[in-house]
């Protein structure tokens, strides 16, 4: 879309904010909170990854070496639940709290006190979890799906924290989400309608509204695992006239909305990138919009093909196989256009783009994955195997997290006002291409050749390919620390970022100087 | 690059044909595991076809399309017709997918008239089977040495996929089996047979097989159940139906006369140093996994059995627990698992093990007062 520069003018003098600590405790400024979240999210994904090294090592070869089972358990839970909540939601929100004022032509987030205090809950949350671990008995052990009635009668007795932790993660995804909600739907600059928003705020509002819809349904299940546990209720326990089935359908209804929600901004990351180095204009816009809408519409269709072997009638089955396998042809839609802008554009390789396309490639192969998961008889060999790893892996790790890396090469310049190391950024791509490769390419192998997921020790015909795995895994972890010196080397200098540093980038964020100054679009831009 | 993968994904395609292969999934041992099989291929070749294509095009695009060689940029952005198409012809894809799929899970969801039926069920961290309207059931256990698993002695070809008692089945028959649990969720996977079912507490589930060559199939929990939801294998022998049958008579005969054993054990004595050395092995093969080898549990999910009160002072209450479980938490009911006899050592053992030193005898007469409570 074209866009008139807005008129920029520094009021800095305007700004009585405190200095030091309390700048960052009291801040109300999206730029400032943008920049919490992504920080916070990155310090979690080292902690989630952590946690992943400790189970590739005690995984590195067949017998019990380094940890025993309970413990592995409790890593493998917890690794899930900060990657999913610490690591993946927080860094989308932070991503749309920087942009999604900048990109509408917004002053600020609509409820910026909220904004503060639905940050401020998290690293709290996350505090809980993590304090659990510590405990005696220690932290949950059942796995970041929390099953009853495992994580009830069976569960740890740190299993309220861990309840209560959810909440607080809830709490904030969903006052997240109401703000961009109310930003996106009053805040647009003049002249920017719906259809004219960039696809990042449209998928961000999608997500948003799934968001508010499946939260609260996780915190029914979580409170009514609490009250199974601890208040003598029985809503998963046959022997009270519960069902532990009943505890999956909540939970799955919660559970599929959420993976869309970790991969729609991304799909709005990775159009806003590709057309930038194609130089090009993104094929299909609206088609984008609607295939959008429909993968959200569909999401709340599917919940129960995570449970085709729970013994569902054969009808069910049936009906939950062909609603997954939809979601393919909206999905379709996308990676077509994304390829369609790409075909017969000027492309260059900048690290925001090689991120961009090694997305496009890895999540088509998880979603080649998830057509397959979808084929329910074949999803009785495929159920809880690490084919099932090797799946949400690629279309969450080189999916969600290689958009999030894309956005942050690709903004970075707009934040820092400093190009960031193009050198390194092509060390980090290609390490941490080869790396998650070879870290969740054979997991698919090993999991169609008869391995369970969540085991700590494993039978001698897996050996070779978890050594490779976990070879893989070092490799990508120790990647990650590539990015970190990108970062903070771009953070702390490097060549003076021009207002637009993209050649073929489109959108409001490039009329504003690098870097943002701190208040921004206070007359708010025309848009055409 | 991906490129790499995808040359990588057709140069695994010849393992396909090898049953045994580590790379794919096995074809298995009935009509059922083979179509599973065939359908599997069929998704995963049409996706390696559909793959090429678009990321063919995507480097072509790369290759050709670049900035550095001096490409410039088109303008075009929008196609009503290809967004149909691009829509139409995945939709017309996935009907062709759909109608395998549809037919193969009818199949395999069809219980109806079989010949067999077992009663399956799972528990932390064994599975038991009882054969429906025979007098044979059993436990089947882990049978992998604690010292393979650490690591202090060479582990066996088998390792972590063997058990003390498989479970038994003819070949030919359509074998029904009634799944369901006593504790947490576990799920019954034995992929030669393409059957993966969840044991639900408090619920049935179904299915079934008809496995045609007589044979060892391994299989293993698939369902995260708690701290040894690793250690819970599954081993199904087949054989030909009337060596099925013999079995099954031999097994009646054998149950028959344990029980009978078990009687005339009441009125004996054992010493104490008979009980402490069974009640050891038992301890260390049903209540270490838990209470740990040196009875000290771990801390906030498993208690400890080393100077408590209830083993040091309440013999009524301990054997109690033992044998009746206790609800609502792992403590399993041991009553049906194992012999009277090995009730009673287990129990003398725990008063007397880890500085207990009660000096208390429990004998086998003592423990069936508490059976069948």
């Amino acid at each position: 879309m074209s866009t008139a520069a807005g008129e920029m003018t520094h009021h800095d003098h305007h700004h009585h904010a405190p200095s030091g600590l309390t700048r960052w405790f009291f801040t109300t400024n999206h730029k400032e909170i943008g920049s919490l979240y992504l920080w916070f999210s990155f310090i979690m994904f080292l902690v989630g990854g952590s946690m992943a090294m400790v189970i590739r090592a005690e995984l590195f070869q067949p017998g019990l070496q380094l940890v025993e089972p309970h413990f592995f358990n409790q890593m493998t839970t917890v690794h899930g639940l900060v990657m999913v909540f610490g690591a993946v939601m927080p860094a989308f929100v932070g991503l749309a709290n920087w942009m999604i004022p900048l990109m509408i032509g917004a002053p600020d987030m609509a409820l910026p006190r909220m904004n503060n205090w639905s940050f401020w809950i998290l690293p709290f949350a996350f505090m809980i979890l993590l304090g659990s671990l510590f405990m005696e008995g220690g932290g949950p052990a059942f796995g970041w799906t929390f099953y009853a009635p495992l994580s009830t009668s069976y569960s740890p007795d740190s299993t309220a924290l861990f309840v209560f932790s959810i909440h607080i993660m809830g709490i904030s995804s969903i006052m997240g989400a109401i703000n961009v909600i109310v930003t996106v739907m009053n805040m647009r600059a003049p002249g920017m309608t719906y259809m004219k928003m960039p696809m990042f705020v449209w998928t961000w509002l999608i997500t948003a509204f799934l968001l508010i819809a499946v939260m609260p349904v996780l915190a029914c299940a979580a409170t009514m695992v609490l009250t199974d546990k601890y208040f003598g209720t029985s809503f998963f326990d046959a022997a009270g006239g519960g069902d532990p089935v009943l505890f999956q359908h909540i939970f799955w209804f919660f559970g599929h909305p959420e993976v869309y929600i970790m991969i729609l901004p991304s799909f709005g990351i990775v159009s806003a990138i590709i057309p930038a180095f194609s130089r090009k204009k993104l094929f299909g816009y609206s088609s984008m919009v609607y295939a959008t809408g429909a993968i959200a519409g569909l999401s709340f269709l599917v919940w129960a093909h995570h449970m085709f072997t729970t013994g569902m009638p054969v009808g069910a089955e049936i009906f939950f196989m062909y609603a997954t396998m939809l979601i393919s042809i909206p999905t379709g839609v996308k990676v077509f256009n994304w390829v369609a802008t790409m075909w017969r554009g000027a492309i260059s390789f900048e690290t925001p783009m090689l991120f961009a396309i090694a997305f496009v490639v890895l999540f088509t192969i998880g979603g080649f994955s998830g057509l397959m998961l979808a084929m329910t008889p074949a999803d009785f060999q495929y159920h809880d195997s690490y084919f099932v790893v090797a799946h949400f892996h690629y279309v969450l790790v080189s999916g969600a997290v290689f958009s999030i890396m894309a956005a942050a090469y690709y903004w970075l310049p707009k934040w820092t006002g400093h190009m960031y190391d193009e050198t390194l950024g092509r060390w980090h791509f290609w390490c941490s291409l080869i790396s998650v490769n070879v870290l969740f390419f054979p997991m698919h192998f090993v999991g169609l050749a008869g391995m369970p997921r969540r085991i700590p020790d494993y039978a001698l015909q897996f050996a070779d390919i978890n050594k490779i795995v976990s070879y893989g895994a070092f490799a990508f972890g120790l990647s990650q620390l590539i990015f970190l010196w990108v970062v903070i080397k771009c953070a702390r200098g490097g060549e003076r970022a021009p207002m637009k540093p993209w050649e073929g980038a489109e959108g409001l964020e490039w009329t504003i100087p690098s870097p943002a100054p701190l208040h921004t679009f206070e007359t708010p831009p025309e848009v055409k | 690059m991906s490129i790499r993968l995808i040359s990588a994904l057709i140069a695994v395609a010849p393992f396909a044909a090898n049953a045994q292969s580590q790379l794919n999934m096995t074809q298995g041992v009935s009509e059922i595991s083979q179509r599973v099989y065939n359908l599997h291929m069929t998704i995963f070749y049409i996706c390696c076809v559909i793959g090429v294509i678009v990321f063919g095009i995507m480097f072509a695009s790369m290759i050709l399309h670049r900035k550095s060689k001096g490409h410039q940029p088109a303008t075009f952005h929008e196609n009503v017709k290809v967004e149909i198409l691009w829509t139409a012809i995945p939709f017309v894809i996935l009907i062709g997918m759909a109608i395998p799929a549809t037919k193969t899970l009818i199949a395999m969801e069809d219980t109806s008239e079989s010949d067999v039926t077992i009663i399956v069920t799972g528990s932390q961290w064994k599975w038991h089977y009882k054969y429906f309207d025979r007098d044979v059931e059993f436990f089947s256990l882990l049978a992998t040495p604690q010292e393979q698993i650490n690591n202090r002695l060479q582990k066996g070809e088998n390792y972590l996929l063997e058990v003390d008692r498989p479970l038994v089945i003819p070949t030919d028959r359509k074998v029904r089996f009634l799944i369901t649990s006593d504790d947490v969720i576990h799920a019954w996977w034995v992929p030669d047979f393409a059957i993966k079912k969840d044991a639900n507490p408090g619920f049935i589930n179904e299915i079934w097989t008809k496995v045609e060559t007589p044979g060892v199939y391994r299989g293993q929990c698939a369902e995260l159940c708690g701290k040894d939801h690793g250690f819970m294998p599954i081993v199904v022998i087949a054989k030909e139906p009337d060596e099925f049958e013999s079995w099954l008579d031999e097994q009646e005969v054998i149950a028959r006369e344990a029980k009978a054993e078990e009687q005339r054990l009441l009125a004996l004595s054992m010493s104490k140093e008979e009980l402490m050395s069974l009640g050891e092995s038992v301890y260390l093969g049903n209540c270490a996994a838990c209470h740990q080898p040196n009875g000290e549990g771990i801390p906030g999910v498993f208690p400890s059995l080393k100077g408590t009160d209830m083993v040091l002072n309440d013999r009524d209450a301990h054997i109690d627990i033992v044998v009746n479980g206790k609800k609502g938490t792992a403590m399993q009911a041991f009553g049906a698992q194992l012999s009277l006899r090995e009730l009673a050592a287990v129990i003398t053992y725990e008063r007397n093990a880890w500085g207990n030193n009660t000096g208390d005898l429990v004998q086998a007469a003592d423990v069936n007062q508490f059976v069948n409570r």
